[in-house]
C-alpha cells in the first residue's frame, strides 16, 4: 500500500531534553531526555499509531515535530524541508498543514468563545482574506461534516457535552484542509460509547479526505483498531515499529509483550487465561531479578 | 446472610439549577466473600451509588432508601457511627491515592496510628503488621519503605499502600472506586491481579467501580451495569459478557475494540441512549 | 472546501440555508454569572444602593439651595434645619453640608473609577505578558514590581505632588499607578494556570501570534478573578484617597472628597457631629456595599464552590 512513494513526514533521530535544574549555582544542569533518537516515516493517507504509558515521551514527541518545543537533536522534515530550520513564514505554511486534536475535550476549546468562533480562528490566521460570511460557511459546512447541528454555532463549549466538544476540536483541526492531524490521546478521556463515535468518525473523514494521521494514545487496542502502523515508544526511544497485526499479534520485543498481556480484554474466558500468563510473566521476572 | 443489601437506593444533588438524581433506583444484594463490580459510563450515578452507602456524599447530596450492612441500616448514620464502620468494617480505595494518604506523615505513622486506635495494638507490633501488610501488597523491601513519605511512592505503588491501608484492619467489605483509572495499563494489570489474589486470601467482599468492561471481565463474579442512575443489567459475569440481554450492554460491549478480535468499524450504543446523555 | 464527494454539495446547501436563518443565540459564561449574581439578594441590594448613591452624588448637587463652595453668613456651624435648606447643617465656614457631602462622594467615586480603571489596565497586560512569556521575561517584570512594591507609596504620591503640584487627576493616577501591582501579580498568577490549558496550546499549534493568544485567549479567560479583584480595590481607593486627604495630600479646597470632610469632622465630632456623621455615614455605605458586590461576584463567577 505504501509503495515507493515519498513520506510526507521524515523523523531522523529526533531527540528532546528538558533541564530540570541545577545542582547549586554554578553545578552542572541536570537534564532530563525525554526523547532519544527517535525515527520513523509518514506517508500520505497513512495512520501510525504511537503506543506509550505516561513519561514515555510520545507527547513530548508530537511538540518537537511540529516545533512547539525546541528538539535538541536529529531532525524532523516536512515535504522535503527540516521543520527546525524552518523561517517564520514557512513555519506558519506548517501549522496550516499539521492540525492537532487534543485529549481533553472541554479543556481544548476556549471557554469564553463561541463554537463558531472557535473553529474559524485557524482560518482566520491562514486565509484572512476571507470575508466573514465566507468564513461563517465554511464553519457552518466543517460542522455538518462532523456531525454537529450548525444551529450550534453560536453556542458555547460548556453548552456541549463531551462528545461533541471533541467534534467540535475535529472541526478547528480540519478547517484548513491540512495534510496531517496529530491526535494526542483524542480519545482516551471519552466514555466508551463515545469513543466509538468519535473513533468512526475520525476514520470515515481520513478515507474521505485522504490525510495521515499521528494517532498518538496509550491505549493498543484503540491504535490497532485506527493505525495501519503501530510504533511503541518506551522510556523515549522506540521499541518496535511495525504493521498493526504484526506488533499486535506477534511482539517481538519485551516491553511490547509485556504491554499486551496487560491489556484487559472484555472477555472472561479470555481474561482468566491471560491473568494466569500474568502471573506466570511475574513469577519468572521474579525468579530472574533473585 | 448477605452482607450488604442495597434496596431502593436514591441519591439527589441540590444545585443552583436545580435538583439532579445521580442515581434513581439502584438495588442489589452482595454475598459474604463475593465480589461484584458495578459499570458504567460518567453520570451513570455508579460512585455516588457507593458513595451514598458510606456517607461520603458532599454536602449538597442526599440519600434515601435502604441499605443493610451485616443485618444492620447504615444509610445515612450519624458521623461518629459511620467512622467506626469506615474504620473497621468496609474499606475503601479511591481513584487517586492522595484523597487519603497525608502528604506530610510517613507511611508507617499513617498505618500505625490506624493499627493502634482501632485494635489496640503497641506501637511495635502495629509495626511488624503494617510491613506485613505492604509485603502482601507486593511492596519489595516494605521494611525500610514503610518508613518512606507517600510522594516517594509511584503512583501505582501508592496505590498498593492505599490498598494496605484499606486492608489493615480486616474489613468485611472492600469498596474500589476507579482503582486503576490513573494508571498505566502494565501497572493495572499488576493492581487488579493484587486484587484478586487478595480477595482470594482474605476472603473480603469487594465492590469494584469502574468504567472499563475489560478489568471486569478476568475479576468479579458479577457485574451489575448501570446507566443514568438506573440498573441495566445485573447477573453473573459470564453471562453478561456472553449473553448479554440489555441493548445499552451489548451496545457498550461492541463498542470497545478488542486485541482478540478485528472488526472492520466499531459498532455504536444505540441512538435511545446518546439522546439520554445528551449526545445525540 | 472544495467539493471532494456528492455529500459535500448537500452540505453547501444546508449551510447556506442556514446562513440566512439566525441560530440561536448561545449562553455565555457572563451571562451565567449574570444570572447567578441577580439571585444573590445581598449583591443585588448593594448594587442598587450603590448607584443610588452615584445618582444622588452627580444629580443631587443641581436641586439643593446650596452650592458646596457657597457661604452662608447667617448660618455658621449650625446643626439640620430644615427651613433654611441646611439638610445636615453647615461646617464653620458656614457651607452646606450637604451640598459638600455630594460633592466629596461625587470626588471619591471618580477617583475610585478612575484609579481602578488605571490600575486594572496596567496590571492586566503587565500580568498578562509576564506571565505568558515566563522565564528571564517573567523574571525581570515581577522584579520590577517587588521593587516598587517596597517603595512606601505615600513618598511616591508625595514625590509625583511636589513635581506636579495638587492635581486630582494626578492623584487618580497616582493611586491607580500603585494599585496595578497586586493586580499584575494576581493576573500573572492565573495566567501561569491559564497557559498551560489545552486550548492555548491549541492555538500555538494552529499558529496564533503571542499578542492574539494573550489578548484573545487569556485576557477573557481572567475576567473572573480580575472582576473580583477590581471590586475589592475600589473600597482601598476610597479609603486611600481619604488617607491621602486626611494627610493633607488629596484634593484641594473648596472641593473635598468623603476622606476630607471626614478629617474635618473628626476633631470637632463632639461639638459639630453632623460634620462627622454624614461624610462617615455615605462612606460606610459605600464600602460595606462594595464588599458585598465582591462576595456576590467571587460566587457568580466562579460557580465550583457552590
Amino acid at each position: 500500500m505504501i509503495g515507493n512513494r515519498e513520506p510526507i513526514l521524515r523523523v531522523r533521530d529526533l531527540a528532546v531534553e528538558f533541564t530540570i535544574g541545577q545542582e547549586g549555582l554554578f553545578g552542572p544542569k541536570k537534564i532530563l531526555r525525554a526523547v532519544k533518537g527517535v525515527s520513523f516515516d509518514l506517508y500520505q493517507g497513512e495512520t501510525l499509531g504511537i503506543v506509550g504509558e505516561s513519561g514515555c515521551g510520545k507527547s513530548t514527541l508530537s511538540r518537537a515535530i511540529i516545533r512547539l518545543l525546541p528538539a535538541s537533536g536529529g531532525e524532523a522534515v516536512w515535504l522535503g524541508r527540516d521543520i527546525q530550520k524552518m523561517d517564520t513564514k514557512d513555519l506558519l505554511g506548517l501549522r496550516k498543514d499539521i492540525q492537532m486534536i487534543f485529549q481533553d475535550p472541554l479543556a481544548s476549546l476556549n471557554p469564553r468563545m463561541t463554537c463558531g468562533a472557535i473553529i474559524a480562528e485557524p482560518l482566520q490566521i491562514h486565509m484572512p482574506e476571507l470575508s466573514k460570511a465566507d468564513r461563517t460557511k465554511r464553519v457552518a459546512e466543517m460542522m455538518a461534516k462532523v456531525g454537529l447541528l450548525p444551529t450550534m454555532i453560536n453556542k458555547y463549549p460548556h453548552e456541549f457535552s463531551g462528545g461533541q466538544c471533541q467534534r467540535i476540536g475535529i472541526a478547528r483541526a480540519l478547517i484548513t484542509n491540512p495534510k496531517l492531524i496529530i491526535c494526542d490521546e483524542a480519545v482516551s478521556a471519552l466514555d466508551v460509547s463515545i469513543r466509538a463515535q468519535v473513533v468512526n468518525l475520525l476514520m470515515d473523514l481520513q478515507k474521505e479526505l485522504g490525510i495521515s494521521l499521528l494517532f498518538i494514545s496509550h491505549d493498543i487496542a484503540v491504535v490497532r483498531h485506527i493505525a495501519q502502523r503501530i510504533m511503541v515508544l518506551y522510556f523515549g526511544e522506540v521499541v518496535e515499529i511495525g504493521d498493526s497485526e504484526q506488533v499486535t499479534m506477534d511482539p517481538q520485543h519485551e516491553y511490547t509483550k509485556r504491554l499486551i498481556a496487560s491489556v484487559p480484554v472484555p472477555d472472561p474466558r479470555v481474561e482468566m487465561e491471560r491473568r494466569e500468563e500474568r502471573r506466570r510473566l511475574r513469577r519468572e521476572a521474579a525468579t530472574k531479578a533473585a | 446472610m448477605a452482607l450488604l443489601e442495597v434496596k431502593n437506593l436514591k441519591v439527589d444533588f441540590k444545585t443552583a439549577d436545580g435538583t439532579v438524581h445521580a442515581v434513581k433506583d439502584l438495588n442489589y444484594t452482595l454475598e459474604k466473600g463475593k465480589t461484584l463490580a458495578i459499570v458504567g459510563e460518567s453520570g451513570s450515578g455508579k460512585t455516588q451509588g457507593a458513595f451514598a452507602l458510606l456517607g461520603l456524599l458532599p454536602k449538597n447530596g442526599r440519600a434515601s432508601g435502604s441499605v443493610i450492612f451485616d443485618g444492620k441500616e447504615i444509610l445515612n448514620l450519624p458521623r461518629k457511627q459511620m467512622n467506626a464502620y469506615r474504620a473497621e468494617r468496609i474499606g475503601i480505595i479511591f481513584q487517586d491515592p492522595m484523597t487519603s494518604l497525608n502528604p506530610y506523615l510517613r507511611i508507617s505513622r499513617q498505618m500505625t496510628e490506624v493499627l493502634e486506635l482501632h485494635r489496640g495494638m503497641s506501637h511495635k507490633e502495629a509495626l511488624a503488621e503494617s510491613v506485613r501488610m505492604l509485603d502482601a501488597v507486593r511492596i519489595t523491601d516494605a521494611k525500610n519503605r514503610v518508613h518512606m513519605y507517600p510522594h516517594e511512592f509511584s503512583g501505582g505503588m501508592r496505590q498498593r499502600v492505599m490498598i494496605a491501608m484499606a486492608l489493615l484492619c480486616s474489613p468485611e467489605l472492600l469498596i474500589a472506586d476507579e482503582p486503576t483509572t490513573a494508571l498505566d495499563v502494565t501497572v493495572q494489570a499488576g493492581i487488579i491481579d493484587l486484587l484478586v489474589d487478595l480477595q482470594e486470601d482474605f476472603g473480603t467482599s469487594i465492590i469494584l467501580i469502574t468504567h472499563d468492561l475489560g478489568i471486569v471481565a478476568g475479576t468479579c463474579e458479577e457485574t451489575l451495569v448501570m446507566f443514568d442512575g438506573r440498573v441495566m443489567e445485573h447477573g453473573k459475569t459470564a453471562d453478561i459478557f456472553e449473553r448479554a440481554e440489555h441493548p445499552y450492554t451489548k451496545g457498550l460491549l461492541a463498542a470497545i475494540p478488542r486485541l482478540d478480535k478485528k472488526v472492520d468499524r466499531l459498532s455504536t450504543v444505540s441512538y435511545d441512549f446518546m439522546a439520554a446523555r445528551g449526545e445525540a | 472546501m472544495p467539493g471532494l464527494t456528492g455529500k459535500d454539495q448537500v452540505l453547501t446547501d444546508y449551510a447556506n440555508k442556514l446562513a440566512t436563518l439566525d441560530a440561536p443565540k448561545g449562553r455565555s459564561l457572563t451571562q451565567d454569572a449574570l444570572r447567578r449574581l441577580a439571585k444573590n439578594k445581598a449583591a443585588v441590594a448593594s448594587i442598587a444602593i450603590v448607584l443610588l448613591i452615584v445618582l444622588v452624588a452627580f444629580i443631587g448637587p443641581y436641586l439643593l439651595p446650596w452650592g458646596y463652595s457657597q457661604v452662608d453668613w447667617s448660618n455658621i456651624r449650625k446643626p439640620p434645619n430644615f427651613d433654611n435648606g441646611h439638610f445636615l447643617g453647615t461646617d464653620q465656614n458656614g457651607r452646606d453640608m450637604a451640598a459638600r457631602v455630594l460633592q466629596g462622594t461625587q470626588m471619591s467615586v471618580i477617583v475610585a473609577v478612575v484609579a481602578s480603571f488605571v490600575s486594572v489596565t496596567i496590571g492586566v497586560i503587565y500580568g498578562a505578558v509576564a506571565g505568558y512569556f515566563g522565564g528571564r521575561v517573567d523574571a525581570i517584570m515581577m522584579r520590577i514590581v517587588d521593587v516598587m512594591y517596597a517603595l512606601p507609596y505615600i513618598l511616591f504620591v508625595i514625590i509625583l505632588m511636589v513635581m506636579f503640584g495638587r492635581n486630582p487627576v494626578l492623584l487618580f493616577v497616582g493611586i491607580g499607578c500603585i494599585e496595578w501591582l497586586t493586580m499584575a501579580r494576581i493576573v500573572r498568577g492565573q495566567t501561569l494556570s491559564i497557559k498551560e490549558k489545552e486550548f492555548i496550546e491549541a492555538a500555538r499549534a494552529s499558529g496564533a501570534k503571542p499578542f492574539t493568544i494573550i489578548m484573545r485567549h487569556i485576557v477573557p479567560n481572567l475576567t473572573g478573578p480580575v472582576v473580583i479583584y477590581a471590586t475589592l480595590t475600589i473600597p482601598e481607593i476610597i479609603i486611600a484617597e481619604s488617607f491621602l486627604s486626611y494627610l493633607g495630600l488629596g484634593v484641594q479646597e473648596p472641593q473635598t472628597s468623603l476622606g476630607t470632610l471626614i478629617s474635618a469632622g473628626a476633631p470637632v465630632a463632639e461639638v459639630l457631629p453632623w460634620m462627622l456623621l454624614g461624610p462617615a455615614a455615605v462612606l460606610i455605605t459605600l464600602l460595606l456595599c462594595l464588599t458585598y458586590i465582591g462576595d456576590g461576584l467571587r460566587d457568580a463567577l466562579d460557580p465550583k464552590d457552590r
